[in-house]
């Protein structure tokens, strides 16, 4: 049984695509792509200071890693059609008695547009330009306070933040372990549905329950191979996180392996069962990519935060097995934690795969109706 | 694989299965002795496949009981399927898969002994004439050939009991003729096979033969007894110019049991000869002037025909109240 199915996986090679490249695609789509993280938005400048004061407060922008100046123009105008073509994302404008009132110590303006139709970027970039002026205010006060006689010129309050876990708070050091429970499901829901509704479909499943094999036999010989398949996904994960995207790894590789292999089973298990249920490919696809792919994507905390939701859908995250297994995952990736702090996702984790391979072979029956 | 005592086959009293309101089988009894090539002819749609299926173990009977190969088809459907072979109508092979990997899976399945596989799996290639295809991919082969592994591969067991659910459907006659030699060779080793088809041709291969008809089995005799008991009635091939107007106008007169269009001549069967006589001259005198008659010796085809017209009109009544 389970070498037929590796002559089947090995034979078709849109299996083989679906096994190996779906998910390679995946992660390096991802990985590159869905960078959270935003840097380098274009800037348009209208100074119409000109002064060496309102070249800093530009020059702070310019040498940002956040901000990449695009251009300089002179109207209003300009700054429309600018952030019409998406030219560019954000536009400053140095208002003209701008050197003069910080030389008199008043409150200088500066304005700042930004292009509200990406919301996340904008909030983001935002705030970068809020700290861009606020060190820049800072560091005229500090200026003013020792030009007024402190020797040592002292801020009341300054707040040093420090981010743990995610030390340069780059996104794909979450986006490319999260990646691994969505990929894992593909493997598990999509492949073994599309395998055993196809017996059916071809009445090769009609054989099988006509011989004496018995129904946990069956239902394992599909398992396995598509176990081993998932979990050399697994390691090449892993492999191109470490080495391609260079995220690291800080906590223990066997425990990451062992807790993937769990989650890999409960997948393949659900991927089993409703391919029981649905005996055609079609259908068994499609509801494996609803049962399955949507919530590893949207409810596991991978793209949003858990805590964000609303309390139903938060209550409904908890019944699917992706939201355990993306929590293992950022625990073990960037904070490094053992297994001591993960007992509650691991045992979810094993008790929602006992109870699916549980389910997936009492209901195989060896029946056609 | 231990060898049972059995003395029949085949033995079901009242069996019964229901899809929903539908009833596919109504309380078919029969019995197959051991040896015997068994014919289960009809209709598509008869229930036909759903009969063997419940034989096989695949389906639950909603109502009746019985043994195949001596186990009782409800306790023991796991214990039947380790001494039956059962071939459906789909060829049920993998296609990706070359003719010595279909054969080393099934030979996996029903668990050959490994001493045992060479020699089924030669025998499986050498029956099916697959000698210069073994890794071929069975895709590939054309549809006798597939017919001829799917049968070596139900029976790389060697089972006492073979179901064969209208294996001849989708391949040429060469092959089929092929085929059913190979059933008879296997019913000389004593190996019971019990085939399901809608080719009434076919039946005369078979030693014995029911004709089930919505889901109702309404014959069952050897083919040879079938043709004298319906014999009491006579035959007649009648020829015209249009025999679709001619059966129209035939069909009712007392005494006809049944005329039906055959190529371009009819089949009539009546009552007595009298009758006949009568029709045709009716016919002379109206729908078709150019009738010929000639008594014929009745075919299966011909049995089979009558005994469904004569079910549809005896029943006809019936449906009629209950719609």
């Amino acid at each position: 049984m389970i070498r037929k199915e590796f002559q089947h996986i090995g034979r078709d090679p849109r299996s083989l695509g679906l096994a190996f490249g779906l998910p390679m695609i995946l992660l390096l789509i991802f990985g590159y792509a869905l960078s959270l993280d935003v840097e380098q938005v274009p800037l348009i400048i209208w100074d119409q200071s000109r002064t060496p004061e309102s070249m800093r407060l530009i020059s702070l922008f310019s040498g940002s890693r956040y901000f990449t100046v695009v251009g300089g123009t002179a109207g209003y105008k300009e700054i429309d059609r600018a952030l019409e073509s998406r030219e560019a994302m954000a536009a400053l404008i140095v208002p003209i008695d701008f050197a003069a009132k910080v030389a008199l110590g008043k409150e200088a303006e500066a304005q700042f547009f930004l292009d509200g139709s990406d919301a996340n970027t904008a909030t983001i970039a935002l705030g970068y330009a809020e700290a861009i002026a606020s060190a820049y205010s800072q560091s005229l006060s500090l200026a003013a306070i020792k030009k007024a006689g402190h020797r040592k010129g002292n801020l009341p309050v300054e707040m040093r933040a420090r981010v743990w876990f995610n030390d340069d708070l780059e996104s794909k050091n979450f986006i490319v372990p999260g990646i691994m429970a969505v990929i894992l499901m593909i493997n598990a829901a999509l492949l073994i549905p599309l395998s055993v509704a196809r017996e059916w479909e071809t009445g090769t499943m009609e054989q099988l329950v006509s011989t004496p094999i018995k129904g946990p036999e069956l239902v394992l010989g599909k398992l396995f191979p598509y176990f081993c398949i998932g979990m050399v996904n697994v390691l090449i994960t892993i492999a191109i996180g470490r080495y391609v995207f260079l995220v690291p790894l800080k906590g223990s590789v066997v425990l990451l392996i062992a807790i993937a292999a769990i989650y890999l089973t409960a997948g393949l298990s659900l991927g089993i069962l409703l391919s029981i249920v649905t005996k055609s490919q079609l259908a068994a696809s499609q509801a494996s990519l609803i049962l399955s792919f949507l919530p590893a994507f949207m409810l596991s905390g991978f793209i949003s935060p858990i805590s964000q939701m609303p309390w139903p859908i938060r209550t409904i995250t908890y019944l699917f097995p992706a939201r355990y297994f993306v929590t293992v995952l950022k625990g073990l990736y960037m904070k490094g934690i053992g297994i001591s702090h993960l007992y509650f996702e691991c045992g979810m984790l094993c008790v929602y795969t006992l109870c699916l391979l549980a389910l997936a072979v009492k209901n195989f029956q060896k029946k056609l109706a | 694989m231990q060898q049972l005592r059995f003395e029949k086959a085949v033995d079901v009293t009242n069996l019964e299965k229901r899809f929903g309101s539908f009833v596919a089988v109504n309380r078919i009894s029969l019995t197959v002795n051991r040896g015997e090539i068994f014919g289960f002819l009809g209709p598509n749609g008869a229930g036909k496949s759903t009969t063997i299926r419940m034989l096989c173990g695949i389906l639950t009977p909603d109502g009746g009981s019985g043994t195949v190969a001596g186990l009782d088809v409800r306790a023991q459907s796991e214990t039947i399927k380790q001494h039956i072979g059962y071939m459906s109508q789909k060829f049920s092979l993998y296609e990706d898969l070359t003719v010595e990997e279909n054969i080393d899976f099934y030979s996996g399945i029903y668990r050959i002994p490994a001493h045992k596989k060479k020699e089924r799996k030669e025998w499986a290639i050498g029956m099916a004439g697959l000698e210069r295809h073994r890794n071929t991919m069975t895709g590939f082969l054309a549809g006798g050939w597939k017919q001829r592994l799917s049968l070596g591969c139900a029976i790389l067991h060697e089972p006492p009991i073979l179901f064969l659910d209208e294996p001849t459907s989708g391949v040429d006659p060469i092959s089929r003729r092929r085929f059913w030699d190979l059933i008879s060779d296997l019913a000389m080793q004593k190996i019971t096979g019990f085939v399901t088809t809608h080719f009434r041709e076919e039946a005369e291969y078979c030693d014995r033969i029911a004709l089930i008809y919505r889901g109702e089995m309404i014959a069952l005799g050897a083919p040879r007894s079938l043709k004298s008991e319906e014999s009491r009635h006579q035959f007649f091939d009648v020829s015209c110019r249009n025999p679709l107007v001619a059966v129209e106008a035939v069909r009712n007169l007392p005494g006809v049991r049944d005329a039906a269009a055959f190529g371009t001549s009819f089949h009539l069967s009546t009552e007595s000869a009298q009758v006949a006589q009568e029709a045709l001259g009716f016919l002379h005198r109206g729908a078709a002037p150019d009738a010929v008659m000639e008594k014929i010796i009745p075919s299966l085809e011909d049995i089979f025909v009558s005994l469904i017209e004569t079910y549809d009109k005896s029943h006809q009544g019936v449906s009629e109240v209950n719609q």
